[in-house]
């Protein structure tokens, strides 16, 4: 602090009642910054790449999407993962309920099949049936929820509504009609499901796809971009879209793993894919008979099914902590 | 206030229409004889089935046909079940039993998500919030019918606490445990609603003008944070009483619960149709009148809409 | 340092302070570690005096001010230093003792009128509580007598009201009866108006210093206008990056800043050089220096065309009631002006005037109920998709918000290319050559250009925005409110580059705003609007110096620092 600085300035005329010094801090100690200088210390970094930067340090998404990974690889190359393949070998009563053995090593079930060996092959259909859902919804609940937020007015108000019957109707009770019906009834895969759930899921993404785009489209930048003479349809794709898609991906991933869980619900339920494919909603099914003499063969896929969908929906939560722009900006 | 019920009520009234018609024209109207159809995996019964084209109209057109299935869910002729039993009577019976399974679930899920919500938003980042999120994560990921083959095995046979399956007059100590396998999904989905609205809240420029005022924490905390807080929480436990009973399909095959999802159930496996779109039906106007109270509900809370509307 | 602390302290044999804060520091915990948010800080606040800390955002102003309470937030704590609160430290005080003080001792004003009052309870109950929480009576009379002091009309039964049926202006006034409603001996008051319009802000202030004044209460003032602080305060002190850099009585201050930012600021401030070009005027000082209005860019014509002519502009929204009835609302009213080629043309109004409405459909983004803007002579009305693709070209926006006007997915070579790929200008090397000659022309360096928004500064966004909309070479622009939401120093940075443009490029702007002090230094022309309808336009000096109608000298009148005489060489920093 220089003296002069701490001078005080006795011409002062304040109105003051009393005397008021004048403190000047020391110009070495609060030096004065450019104003507004580009900071250059760090390299250029898009949203997707901060949130990919964020993802990386969480162990939630390391854990769910190892695991998301060893699902998937197991549905494509099963038999990579179990010298029995289930299909071709058939089951020996003989070896009802009996406990692990070598190469068996989680036993067998009441009819005599290998648990361990029918959980891997089962994997296919759940991760099947959840993946083309997924993909369905995301079409159909996608492109109506866009038009709708976008649009807005008439296309809006009749989507709107659609949207509203089909959600009066919850999942698992308009998959229980529809599989009354004779055509779904005659032909149960994995197919049909995917269909069923498609029209029953589709308003999930639309409502959120809709509210997300209507959250953008006011926004400055797309009111810029129109007046630089991009289409409307034009700033939809560009910046709309791109911008909506933060929500629609947390909610598509938590989705899949709720539609695999209701492939195996109906499987349970014995309505939903057929006993002679294998998949860990008929399993459980099966095993349901024998539950307080052998509870294994049931508790086994169980897990496996469990595993599965809680690594899709702890991968929607941590995509949700790192997409999350009012998350981002605390 | 009025108007804004008044409005509510009049857009409820296509989504239940819609609803109606779409069930309707699935079960009925799609290619292949519906009559046949309804026998499902049974052999036809000409008589019988002479007897259900005349119930469902068929031979008359189409509108005809789904305004008469209208006439009937408003005047409880729902027509009769394979045994012979008017539908209507058989609802009567199944509807309570699951009323009270749904109502104890939601007690269960609201008392204590919103209880743990709350204390796990009001400790941020601290161990017990970490623990109760990847438990609620667990709790959301493992599917119900595995939640309840789990806990009926652990508690119901293995420890005994309480008995694994439901006796037929299905009292109030028979349903906790299926109520708790039915209400634990969405308890913690409550729990993360709660958690999430009161850190939002506990953020809000009020709450730190209500502490400048000088209010205690506590008053803060009930006044402030959890009236706030409990806005949407409410809203999504109205919404999920008619949820909880169309989803309660499962839990009561578990537990053999006498209830609406069991009959459901059966007149599925059995193929009774007529009885399966009496139900689904019923359960759809459940969930479309729970929806329209928890509208009114929402603008008795929060002040802003009854006006905005 | 030390010595200045005891500087600050002889003044205590005459009275003790108030509120004294010493070598303040206070560090947050955020994901890459402590962060120090405030340090050094030191002030004195005597009893009954009024005392403002100016700052731009981030300075620490409100840090400061909230430790003071012992409201910091939860990852915020006191690292060092002391808060004298009538002498005893509350820096590290027992939540117990904090809730005793709070209300009754020190009560605050908070900033946003719209978000500090719990929507979901009457105004009545959120007074009543106060009342009671700090052991007064609070009775449905003692509430209506505390709402009436603050100026509130027909209290009782407003009172019986939720905050949303209140306006703005009401709202602040309820924070403010709160904020005083236990008689405190210290007011935090963080910005208390700056989210209200002009001629609102300044009835609210006027009301705050006559109830302070009545009641002896110690005011501690955030704000970040310093003609406001000068206006309203004994004593300036004044904040940057966390620490104090110059403290004083107000007018002192201003005639002799001595700190370097001190001194950028008092140049800066739109209020000041306002006031400064008006004190300039009456001495009949040739005001070169000061950023006074430039001068039409006409080269050769002799006389400057009307390239922009808005003729009995009308914009009826209809607003969706109950039950399908719909109500008519006038936005904008018949206005007309025009606009002459390289010049400024100000719309000035407060919220709700239809000024951004006329800038929507001069954008030709929204359709006029009726009447017609003529750009360069054609009707634009009467634009086929081709010619309106072509009339984009030469008129462009610049937007408000610096944090919505450009796609966060959007680097910023895309987004100042964005307008050049569009319109198919060039090929991609002369495209990538022209947006390195943009950022040059708004003074960002090159290496920005792979940069996306959320790494700039609301500042050097709003540089990019004004990059992209001159990316085509448009002839008009049409800045709405293009720089409200910045902070003083960076706000004069962009004025600046935006004058600049304008003698370089030949650019015609129109400049919605409601910061009449802003129109002061950058317009030609004004508009004054007023609920849609045009009630005064004229030349900037002839309005700001004889305006005719009551709600222009309203309007100016409310300009902070208004009255204080400042020598117009105080602009020489």
């Amino acid at each position: 602090m220089t003296p002069e600085n701490m001078t005080p300035d006795l011409r002062t005329a304040a109105p003051a009642r009393r005397h008021v010094e004048h403190f000047v801090a020391d110009f070495s100690e609060t030096p004065l910054q450019a104003t507004d200088k580009v900071q250059e210390d760090q390299a250029p970094l898009s949203l997707w790449g901060e949130a990919w930067k964020n993802l990386r340090r969480q162990p939630l998404f390391l854990i769910s999407a190892f695991l998301i990974l060893v699902v998937v690889a197991v549905s494509l190359f099963p038999w990579l993962f179990s010298g029995i393949d289930p299909a071709s070998e058939a089951c020996q009563l003989a070896n009802s309920d009996a406990g692990p053995a070598t190469g068996h090593p989680l036993g067998f079930t009441q009819l005599g099949c290998d648990v361990y060996a029918r959980v891997i092959f089962g994997t296919r259909s759940s991760v099947t049936v959840g993946l083309f859902t997924t993909l369905g919804v995301l079409m159909i609940g996608g492109i109506t929820g866009a038009l709708a937020g976008y649009y807005g007015g008439w296309v809006d108000a009749i989507l709107a509504r659609i949207n509203d019957i089909f959600f009066a109707l919850p999942l698992i009770l308009g998959a229980i009609v529809m599989m009354q019906l004779p055509v779904f009834r005659a032909n149960r895969t994995a197919w049909t499901l995917v269909l069923i759930l498609v029209t029953f899921g589709w308003p999930q993404i639309a409502r959120i796809t809709r509210g997300a785009v209507i959250e953008v489209r006011n926004a400055d930048f797309v009111t810029a971009a129109r007046s630089l003479g991009v289409s409307k349809f034009g700033s939809l794709m560009r910046h709309v879209m791109p911008n909506s898609l933060a929500p629609i991906i947390v909610v598509a991933t938590i989705s899949l793993g709720t539609f695999i869980v209701a492939e195996s619900t109906l499987s349970f339920l014995g309505i939903g894919l057929p006993p002679s494919v294998m998949s860990w909603g008929n399993d459980i099914q099966s095993a349901q008979a024998s539950l307080r003499s052998n509870p294994m063969p049931l508790i086994y896929p169980a897990i496996a099914l469990s595993i599965t969908v809680l690594s899709f929906i702890m991968l929607g939560d941590a995509l949700r902590d790192a997409l999350d722009p009012k998350a981002r900006k605390r | 206030m009025a108007t804004y019920i008044l409005k509510r009520f009049l857009q409820l009234i296509p989504v239940f229409l819609g609803a109606t018609l779409l069930v309707y024209f699935l079960v009925f109207s799609l290619p292949g004889d519906p009559i046949v159809a309804l026998f499902g995996d049974k052999p036809v019964n000409e008589a019988v089935a002479a007897q259900l084209r005349a119930q469902y109209h068929l031979d008359q057109p189409f509108w005809i046909q789904y305004l008469l299935y209208l006439k009937g869910i408003f005047t409880f002729d729902l027509g009769q079940d394979f045994s012979g039993r008017p539908i209507a009577a058989v609802l009567g019976e199944v509807f309570p039993v699951t009323a009270r399974l749904a109502v104890m679930a939601l007690i269960f899920e609201a008392v204590f998500g919103i209880i743990f919500g709350l204390i796990a938003g009001l400790r941020k980042g601290k161990f017990f919030d970490a623990t109760v999120l990847i438990a609620s994560l667990i709790v959301i990921g493992i599917p119900i019918f595995v939640l309840g083959f789990l806990l009926q095995f652990t508690i119901g046979v293995q420890l005994g606490w309480a008995k694994p399956t439901v006796s037929s007059a299905a009292t109030v100590q028979d349903l906790i445990l299926p109520a708790i396998v039915l209400g634990l999904g969405s308890f913690a989905y409550v729990l993360r609603l709660t958690r999430t609205s009161v850190i939002e809240n506990m953020n809000a420029d009020y709450v730190r003008t209500a502490t400048a005022k000088g209010l205690s924490r506590f008053r803060v905390v009930r006044v402030h944070i959890l009236r706030n807080s409990l806005i949407p929480v409410i809203t999504f436990l109205g919404a999920d009483l008619g949820a909880l009973m169309g989803g309660a399909i499962v839990t009561e095959g578990i537990f053999n619960v006498p209830g609406v999802g069991n009959r459901l159930y059966r007149a599925v496996t059995q193929g009774e149709g007529p009885t399966v779109v009496s139900i689904v039906t019923v359960l759809v106007l459940i969930y479309v009148v729970s929806n329209l109270l928890v509208d009114l509900l929402y603008a008795w809370l929060d002040p802003r809409i009854r006006y905005d509307a | 340092m030390s010595s200045a602390v005891q500087f600050w302290e002889q003044g205590s044999d005459l009275e003790r302070p108030l509120l004294e804060i010493k070598d303040l520091a206070i560090n947050f915990r955020t994901s890459h570690g402590d962060v120090n948010a405030v340090r050094n800080a030191h002030l004195t606040i005597m009893p009954g005096e009024t005392v403002a800390i100016v700052g731009e955002s981030g300075s620490g102003k409100s840090t400061t001010a909230l430790a003071a309470i012992g409201l910091l937030p939860t990852n915020g704590r006191v690292a060092g230093g002391q808060i004298l609160f009538d002498g005893e430290d509350i820096s590290n005080a027992s939540e117990k003792r904090m809730i005793e003080l709070r209300g009754s001792h020190i009560g605050m004003v908070p900033q946003d009128p719209m978000s500090n009052l719990n929507p979901v309870w009457k105004i009545g109950f959120q007074v009543r509580e106060t009342l009671k929480a700090n052991g007064l009576p609070s009775g449905p009379d003692d509430v209506a007598e505390v709402l009436s002091q603050a100026g509130l009309p027909d209290a009782a039964r407003r009172a019986k009201q939720y905050p949303h049926e209140f306006s703005g202006g009401m709202r602040q006034r309820a924070l403010i009866a709160i904020g005083l409603s236990c008689q405190p001996r210290l007011l935090i008051a963080d910005e208390p108006t700056s989210a209200l319009d002009v001629t609102v802000q300044r009835q609210i202030l006027d009301h705050l210093d006559t109830m302070t004044t009545e009641l002896g209460t110690a005011v501690l003032l955030i704000t970040h206008d310093l003609g406001l602080a000068a206006e309203r305060a004994d004593k300036v002190v004044v904040m940057y990056r966390g620490q104090v850099v110059e403290a004083g009585p107000s007018l002192e201050l201003l005639r002799n800043p001595r700190h370097p930012y001190t001194q950028r600021l008092v140049s800066s401030a739109p209020s000041l050089a306002s006031r400064r070009i008006q004190v300039a005027k009456e001495q009949g000082v040739e005001s070169t220096d000061l950023l006074a209005p430039t001068e039409p860019v006409v080269v050769e014509e002799a006389l400057p065309e009307d390239v922009l002519k808005v003729e009995d502009l009308t914009k009826v929204f209809k607003l969706r009631g109950a039950l399908g009835r719909s109500t008519d609302f006038t936005a904008v009213d018949n206005v007309s002006f025009s606009v002459k080629r390289g010049t400024t043309t100000a719309i000035v109004g407060e919220s709700g005037s239809g000024k951004s409405t006329v800038a929507q459909m001069v954008l030709n983004l929204l359709a006029p109920t009726s009447g017609k803007i003529v750009f360069d002579g054609v009707d634009t009305s009467t634009l086929n998709s081709r010619q309106l693709f072509a009339f984009r070209r030469r008129v462009q926006p610049i937007f408000q918000d610096p944090y919505g006007s450009l796609d966060p997915m959007y680097n910023i070579f895309r987004t100042i290319e964005e307008p050049l790929r569009t319109h198919k200008v060039g090929n991609k090397a002369s495209r990538e050559k022209k947006v390195r000659e943009l950022l040059d022309q708004v003074a960002l360096p090159q290496s920005a250009m792979q940069r996306y928004p959320n790494e700039l500064s609301g500042g050097q966004r709003q540089r990019v925005a004004i990059a992209r909309a001159l990316a085509l070479d448009p002839e008009v622009i049409i800045c709405d409110e293009a720089v409200s939401a910045l902070d003083v120093l960076v706000q004069a940075q962009v004025l600046n580059l935006l004058a600049d443009l304008q003698s370089n490029l030949g650019l015609t702007y129109l400049f919605i705003t409601h910061d009449l002090a802003v129109v002061r230094q950058i317009a030609d022309h004004v508009c004054v609007m007023e609920k849609g309808k045009l009630v005064e336009t004229g030349s900037t000096d002839d309005v700001f110096d004889s305006p005719r109608q009551d709600y222009t000298k309203a309007l100016l009148n409310a300009i902070p620092g208004a009255h204080l005489m400042l020598p117009p060489e105080v602009a020489t920093a």
